[in-house]
């Protein structure tokens, strides 16, 4: 059965995750998607890697969101990510103004990602950081991580998450600087080096 | 070696019976597949091997996965719920009606947020240059739609009956008919991208990726219900499906949108 009597807490359970699957490309990336930072702004940086298996090999078909706050650590609360032409039904992409805060991008052919965003704010007691969600043919529930960018380790070190992992699992967590605002963040679903995961409760 | 049906067929009742077990030993039921469920094979080189390490969203209601992005009109135009008019002939096909409602653990209804979906056409195929099936194209159809839930959690779609698809994983595999659905909640921990299936599909004890779901409760809240309600008149076949997104979420908010 599903139609939910929602005055019942007993009969309102989850419904189950499954897989992206390998067609989802109409339907889920879109122009613009992975540049989240307004056109020209100071605070923009950089973030790009790989998503590798557990044999090392990239994915084609992985695809990336990021949700993260402003520079301020402020949570962005425009919509208009996706925007679309009311005449064609294509995408508008974004207005080059507002910050939504919110990307989503497809692994290429290589394996490899890019996204364009403001430099995270801290929030409540975390060191700065971008909410990431990863999803793929294969993977039936999807993997949450974080991109922490590298700078001051007083704040790193005391960060709620970071302080409780050791130091090898804590550095997948952690994009390396390339040059000025450019990191690279791989995500390795398995295996050596395999990034940390989060599950919320 | 040829893998085959009755392979998976036996992996898949071996798995079933190890939670059936697990069940019968106290453990908790399984409202989600294990992300390493062999008998979908794509699943074993892209899961980690290390537990999640578990976020307790209670000691710090600032974390920005307890928030979600926003979506609005803007982000989708007045067809983009019905597939059916998006191009400039109808698709061939039995017309379909899909509606239900988005709701978080407690019941409530999730508001203003962004349902996308996507499907194969009547014939099984796929719009995607990678699909490999060589069952026909339908020009009149992508299979792509996109809606904003209303006040009450309400989301409806117009398209037709996907059908089901042979997908290569072992001789003879065939996915059941189904709906992609992505969904966002209040929070990002919320986020569901799931699939939704059609009542007593004789593909069902055959599919390596409805079973992965072992909770005999939990699948079948992946099945729609036929509702003769939502059947419009000399036009659609009606289908009622509601959506509960698990995960924590900050303290309810009324957004007013
Ligand atoms: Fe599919």
């Amino acid at each position: 059965m599903t139609k939910i009597d929602s005055r019942r807490p007993e009969s309102v359970l989850p419904t189950p995750s499954h897989t992206v699957g390998p067609f989802y490309g109409h339907a889920l990336p879109f122009r613009g998607g992975e540049d989240i930072a307004p056109l020209g702004h100071p605070d923009t940086v950089t973030v790009h890697g790989y998503v590798t298996d557990g044999a090392g090999k990239p994915l084609p078909d992985a695809l990336i969101e990021l949700w993260g706050p402003d520079p301020d650590g402020n949570l962005p609360t425009a919509d208009g990510s996706m925007r679309r032409d009311p005449a064609s039904g294509g995408f508008l992409g974004r207005n080059g103004v507002e910050f939504t805060g919110w990307g989503r991008v497809q692994t290429d052919a290589n394996g490899h990602w890019y996204a364009r965003t403001l430099r995270p704010g801290a929030r409540g007691r975390s060191a700065p950081y971008l909410s990431v969600c990863v999803f793929a043919r294969g993977l039936l529930v999807h993997l949450y991580t974080r991109i922490y960018l590298p700078g001051d380790a007083a704040v790193l070190g005391a960060d709620p998450l970071l302080s409780g992992l050791e130091d090898a699992r804590r550095d997948t967590l952690i994009a390396a600087e390339e040059e000025d605002g450019t990191y690279r963040f791989d995500i390795r679903l398995q295996g050596e080096g395999e990034t940390v995961f989060l599950e919320f409760q | 070696m040829t893998l085959t049906q009755h392979d998976i067929d036996q992996e898949i009742a071996a798995r079933h019976a190890a939670y059936e077990q697990r069940l019968a030993d106290g453990g908790p039921v399984e409202h989600q597949p294990r992300r390493d469920y062999a008998p979908y094979r794509s699943s074993m080189l892209r899961h980690p091997q290390q537990p999640p390490v578990t976020i307790d969203v209670g000691k710090d209601p600032e974390l920005v996965e307890l928030s979600s992005p926003a979506f609005g009109e803007r982000d989708i135009t007045e067809i983009d719920n019905d597939l059916t008019r998006q191009h400039d002939g109808e698709p061939i096909g039995e017309r379909i009606t899909v509606s239900g409602r988005l709701l978080d653990r407690d019941g409530r209804p999730v508001r203003g947020q962004l349902v996308e979906i996507w499907q194969a056409n009547s014939a099984g195929r796929y719009a995607h240059q990678r699909e490999q099936h060589d069952a026909p194209l339908d020009p009149n159809f992508t299979g792509v739609g996109r809606t904003l839930t209303d006040d009450d959690g309400h989301y409806r779609f117009t398209t037709v009956q996907p059908g089901p698809y042979p997908w290569r994983q072992h001789v003879n595999a065939w996915r059941p008919a189904h709906i992609h659905f992505s969904l966002f909640g209040t929070a990002f921990t919320q986020r569901l991208v799931t699939q939704m299936y059609f009542p007593s599909d004789p593909l069902f004890p055959y599919d390596p990726i409805i079973q992965s779901v072992t909770d005999d409760a939990a699948r079948q809240r992946l099945v729609a219900t036929y509702d003769h309600s939502l059947s419009v008149p000399e036009f659609s076949m009606g289908y009622h499906w509601d959506i509960v997104l698990d995960g924590p979420h900050a303290t309810w908010i009324e957004e007013g949108r």
